[in-house]
């Protein structure tokens, strides 16, 4: 957490990837093997006309196409732009420019990335395909498009049939507490818990939040919550997993402090998984003051306090 | 005998290039649901459908969109709905639910907090997935490919980019929520360097961070409401192929199409065109046929605020503005969506009905 100021909102840095694995169906799957091969396919449309990447279904009558035919590698530029900073993920790190290129024998153009010095690049100028020295079956098997002049060597097919293909997706974001958020995140680092109340609802949420979700009004009373409550339901995790701090079986409940209208998740330790109980009252334990940060995590866990359970009807509103 | 359906309120926030606000739009939501619910005249609580667009790309985070209906106050229960996209194809659902009768009044909204992640990149990830997106072409390089087909062909030239990006900015000097505004001279933004030639700064939208809402109503419940209700005349939306190299990138089919099947632009005064690249805004003249008496975007446009997934229901909003000022009779708004405008609706509000 990278804090501005006391009062401006928290922010963090937020990388997200995940890789999408796809089935890629007889068209594609035909396409992505002859990559692999060297050879780029296109397929020939209702009309007539040669369509390379190759449609599964004809763009204008939408009827099943299967005639394939071998495209390329040469081909012309048809449109190009240029990029100077190459962003995370494309083809070149270095300036490079995007075109659409009309492969020999297709009639509609692909983009792709030609590596070619910027002063190089006009429309109409012929470009040939550059292999990837690692086919992975897919489009990125053509590394980019060179200028056809200097065309160098490729390196040798490594032909396999492709029927998936993988890509990797990773974004970056700034993730910004919402001023909310903020101001419980600020009191938590000093081991305060700080709700606030809905000026239609009264209703105390915890954390606090840009609007009541009953009413869409903004939260503002500030309400400073004691750091004990009542399990208001839990369940008992036995299933291990990657990542997993705790070994099951433990539990993970809502915990509805007293004075708050909302419960929110933590652990219960302490005692046994199969004591745990709706209505049983519990306190927090915190970590050591010089590990706290503006996190929930300050918290360690809750544990039982030993007073007698709560009354079914004081958390029943809260399930 | 379906209604007919009328937008009867309009609001956004201002267009700004970041806001300290969350990803899930609440901060900029509420205030701009209750400036268009008091337009319109109407209490929240008879709101019949709420019907919203954004993106979870864009917030980096799954279900975005659900924290955004705590701006709502979604108690007791409300008929709700999303799409993951731009609010004026969200507003296309409301119509449809205003047409049959299953709610009477609508809210419809969208926000995007753009500055959150790397826009052009995030936008990479709208193209085709199998054989584009694993490239990564970035929305203002493919931008930029259209621009030059366009300039091979002779269709418009770099100076004609230029003046749409002046009168655009130009024009948003009488707009207070515009992010972008004030008197520049061609010759000077034609000096300034290329972004992706052949594109400069000016020929793209900025990145924009924003929300807004429009309100609709039904029949004589919209004529109840307000003392002129901006009329839908037609509305209509229709999609080209997922495939760029197919398409004919120098026109909009889709664009030509949505408008003849929303009733055409005879006697249309003013056009609020969702054009994020200068060429864009010129391609889309040409498609839609409309002359040079047709005021095009006085808002300024989305070159001058381009807040993600709301800027297309913005355009509606601001042709509705243009009739609920009496200052137009009849106003198209077009919305876009996709890469290169694969997506185009049309919607053509009148005066009297």
């Amino acid at each position: 957490m990278t804090q501005v100021s006391d009062t401006e909102p928290l922010g963090a840095p937020l990388r997200i990837a995940f890789d999408y694995t796809r089935s890629l169906g007889p068209s594609l799957s035909r396409f992505a093997t002859a990559l692999r091969e060297h050879r780029v396919l296109g397929v020939r449309g209702s009309d007539g006309r040669v369509h390379t990447p190759p449609p599964e279904y004809d763009p204008v009558t939408a009827a099943l196409l299967t005639d394939f035919v071998d495209v390329g590698p040469g081909g012309e530029v048809v449109t190009w732009s240029w990029q100077p900073k190459p962003l995370d993920g494309q083809p070149l790190t270095r300036p490079f420019a995007w075109a659409l290129i009309r492969l020999d024998g297709a009639d509609t153009p692909m983009l792709h990335a030609v590596d070619a010095p910027r002063e190089a690049m006009r429309t109409g100028m012929r470009v040939r395909v550059r292999w990837s020295p690692e086919p992975t079956g897919g489009i990125r098997d053509i590394a980019c498009f060179e200028p056809e002049e200097s065309a160098g060597a490729s390196p040798t097919p490594d032909p396999a049939e492709v029927t998936m293909i993988t890509t990797p997706i990773e974004l970056a974001y700034w993730h910004t507490a919402s001023p909310e958020e903020s101001r419980f995140l600020r009191g938590i680092t000093e081991g305060r818990l700080l709700g606030q109340r809905c000026p239609v609802c009264g209703k105390v949420y915890i954390p606090p939040r840009g609007a009541c979700p009953v009413d869409g009004v903004p939260t503002t009373d500030e309400v400073a919550l004691p750091d004990r409550g009542t399990v208001t339901t839990f369940c008992v995790v036995n299933v291990p997993y990657l990542g997993q701090r705790l070994t099951p079986p433990y539990v993970a409940a809502y915990v509805l402090l007293d004075g708050a209208d909302i419960a929110f998740q933590h652990l219960i330790l302490e005692c046994p998984a199969d004591e745990v109980r709706m209505g049983m009252r519990v306190e927090a334990v915190w970590r050591p003051r010089e590990e706290w940060g503006p996190t929930l995590e300050n918290i360690d866990h809750f544990r039982p306090t030993g007073e007698p359970d709560a009354p079914y009807d004081v958390y029943a509103q809260h399930l | 005998m379906v209604n007919d359906v009328a937008v009867i309120g309009f609001a956004q926030s201002p267009s700004v290039p970041v806001t300290d606000g969350t990803t899930n739009g609440v901060e900029m939501l509420v205030p701009v649901f209750e400036r268009a619910l008091a337009q319109a005249g109407l209490p929240k609580s008879d709101v019949g459908f709420w019907c919203s667009g954004s993106s979870d790309y864009l917030a980096g985070r799954a279900f975005s969109f659900v924290a955004a209906v705590d701006a709502i106050g979604a108690f007791p229960p409300i008929h709700e709905s999303h799409i993951e996209g731009d609010a004026a194809w969200a507003l296309y659902e409301a119509w449809l639910k205003l047409r049959t009768g299953e709610a009477d009044t609508a809210l419809v909204y969208g926000f995007g907090k753009s500055s959150a992640g790397e826009l052009r990149r995030v936008l990479a990830l709208q193209t085709d997935p199998y054989t584009v997106a694993p490239l990564w072409p970035d929305a203002v390089s493919l931008a930029a490919l259209q621009a030059r087909l366009g300039l091979d062909a002779g269709l418009w030239s770099e100076r004609d980019m230029a003046e749409v990006a002046a009168r655009s900015r130009a024009d948003a000097t009488t707009n207070p929520l515009a992010q972008l505004s004030g008197k520049v001279d061609v010759e000077e933004l034609l000096g300034t360097e290329y972004v992706a030639d052949p594109l400069r700064v000016h020929d793209c939208a900025p990145v924009t961070d924003g929300a807004a809402a429009v309100v609709l109503a039904a029949g004589d419940r919209a004529r109840e409401l307000v003392g002129r209700p901006a009329w839908i005349s037609g509305i209509a939306h229709r999609v080209e192929s997922g495939s760029l190299g197919v398409r004919d990138l120098t026109t909009s089919v889709s664009t030509t199409a949505s408008a003849e099947a929303a009733g055409g632009v005879d006697g249309v005064e003013v056009a609020e065109l969702h054009a994020p690249f200068t060429h864009q805004e010129l391609l889309l003249r040409q498609a839609l046929g409309l002359g040079s008496s047709v005021r095009i975007n006085p808002s300024g446009g989305v070159l001058t605020g381009n807040p993600m997934f709301a800027a297309g229901l913005v355009r509606i909003g601001e042709a509705a503005g243009r009739v609920f000022d009496g200052s137009a009779g009849r106003v198209l708004a077009h919305a876009t969506s996709g890469p290169l405008l694969q997506h185009n609706l049309v919607c053509v509000l009148e005066g009297a009905r």
